[in-house]
């Protein structure tokens, strides 16, 4: 059955919309570095990539790409000012030390824990490869997950507990999907926005596990 | 007199043996020192252990030692990527050991070891498959997992300008691995575009003293291009 979905701008924009003014972030590969397109005008922040960059502006004009200034997915960017390079070891100091307000990563399953699975399938002809996965989810004062809320055959990526290789445990503050915003928090799994006109027993229906309303 | 200027690629490289350990930096394409990787695969040594971010993109550089079957074992932190064909078929064939690590881990890991650092606890990986094994500890509340330094017989790396003592600068983002595996080697490589009197380096600016690095050979500078996309899992 069809049920109204929330577009991956718009996903992009709840998460934004939170973040604030002056934070540092790092955008995981794939849906997080949509985040980039959607931050509000006035606010100043500094984005962070683990490959050595602080202060990472937009793509490159065609024809100005330097493939020497790249984000960790190893697309062009351009460097604001004030923008500066370090090394590998400062770069993750800065993640493990806890520099870093923000982190959005892209997510298999997140557990009502907020445990997270993001690295690795674990199907047996995958090739394991887990980049900084692990040392953002462990590293940021927050760190939020934006996904789709069912995989594609219609099972919550919200479980129980995770079924796929973890990445990290008990790290996920926050769940941006195209259903709902939903906060980990000691109670449980807090909703705290969902898209207009899916009912509240559908999205719990979908979900699976228990939600708390807002 | 100190002089580590080396006149080519080949003799800078002449002496590692058959089952170093080798460090090759760059993440993506950016820093990888592609004449150096090169001339190790001229060279012809044997049964090497490669440390690297990646493991090897397209046909060239690191991807080529690997299919020229020069490789025993790779460290590193993401080998799967949308061009890394060489190591996939190596990996699936059982042909080549892999030992996965976070890539905080790695780059700590190998700065520990230049560092003179016996072992470090970190939280990175805590409870996952790739801390199986390993020594783990609650500090203050906080659950964390021993890690050991990776030290290594050589390092190569690209740099932007070098000087005869060695002190070198990078280019943006191709920094990356450069200053902590020039750390961590017995014998750091490192190439460079532009090699300069000494002095020149303004010695607020120089990113690596000259003390790590032993070898400083001149390369051309080539566009760096694009590749080493990931691929999902």
């Amino acid at each position: 059955m069809t049920h109204p979905k929330w577009t991956r701008d718009e996903m992009a924009s709840h998460v934004a919309q939170d973040i604030a003014d002056g934070a540092v972030v790092n955008l995981g590969i794939g849906l997080p570095t949509l985040v980039a397109n959607h931050l509000p005008s006035g606010r100043e922040i500094m984005m962070h990539s683990e490959n050595g960059v602080v202060g990472m502006g937009p793509a490159p004009a065609a024809g100005e790409e330097d493939y020497d200034l790249i984000n960790a997915g190893k697309q062009p960017v351009t460097l604001l000012r004030g923008g500066c390079f370090f090394h590998h070891a400062d770069s993750f100091a800065m993640m493990r030390g806890g520099h870093l307000d923000v982190c959005v990563l892209g997510a298999f399953q997140v557990s009502v824990g907020g445990d997270l699975a993001n690295w690795h399938t674990g199907a047996p002809d995958a090739i394991p490869a887990v980049g900084g996965a692990m040392d953002l989810a462990i590293g940021a004062k927050k760190t939020y997950v934006m996904m789709e809320h069912l995989t594609r055959t219609g099972e919550s990526k919200i479980v129980a507990i995770c079924t796929y290789p973890l990445t990290c445990i008990g790290c996920v503050s926050r769940i941006y999907t195209d259903l709902a915003t939903i906060d980990i928090t000691a109670q449980g799994l807090r909703v705290i926005d969902k898209v207009e006109g899916l009912a509240w027993t559908e999205l719990q229906r979908l979900t699976g596990v228990p939600l708390l309303a807002p | 007199m100190i002089d580590k200027i080396v006149a080519t690629t080949a003799q800078a490289l002449a002496d590692v043996p058959d089952g170093a350990t080798v460090m090759i930096g760059g993440f993506g394409t950016a820093g990888l020192p592609n004449e150096l990787t090169d001339a190790l695969l001229a060279q012809g040594a044997r049964e090497l252990t490669i440390v690297n971010n990646n493991a090897g993109n397209g046909d060239t550089g690191l991807a080529a030692l690997l299919a020229a079957g020069r490789v025993r074992k790779i460290i590193c932190s993401f080998p799967r990527q949308a061009d890394s064909h060489h190591f996939d078929r190596l990996y699936r064939a059982g042909k080549i050991e892999l030992e996965l690590v976070p890539q905080g881990n790695l780059a700590e890991r190998i700065r520990a070891a230049g560092a003179g650092i016996g072992a470090f606890f970190t939280p990175t990986g805590y409870g996952t498959e790739l801390a199986q094994g390993k020594e783990t500890r609650d500090i203050a509340g906080r659950m964390y997992v021993l890690e050991h330094p990776i030290h290594a017989d050589y390092a190569l790396i690209k740099a932007e300008r070098g000087d005869r003592w060695g002190n070198l600068t990078y280019r943006m983002t191709a920094r990356n691995f450069g200053p902590v595996m020039a750390m961590a080697a017995r014998t750091t490589v490192a190439s460079v575009h532009e090699i300069v009197e000494l002095g020149a380096l303004d010695p607020e600016v120089v990113v690596t003293p000259g003390l790590f690095v032993q070898r400083v050979v001149h390369v051309e500078r080539a566009v760096t291009q694009a590749g080493g996309f990931k691929t999902a899992a």
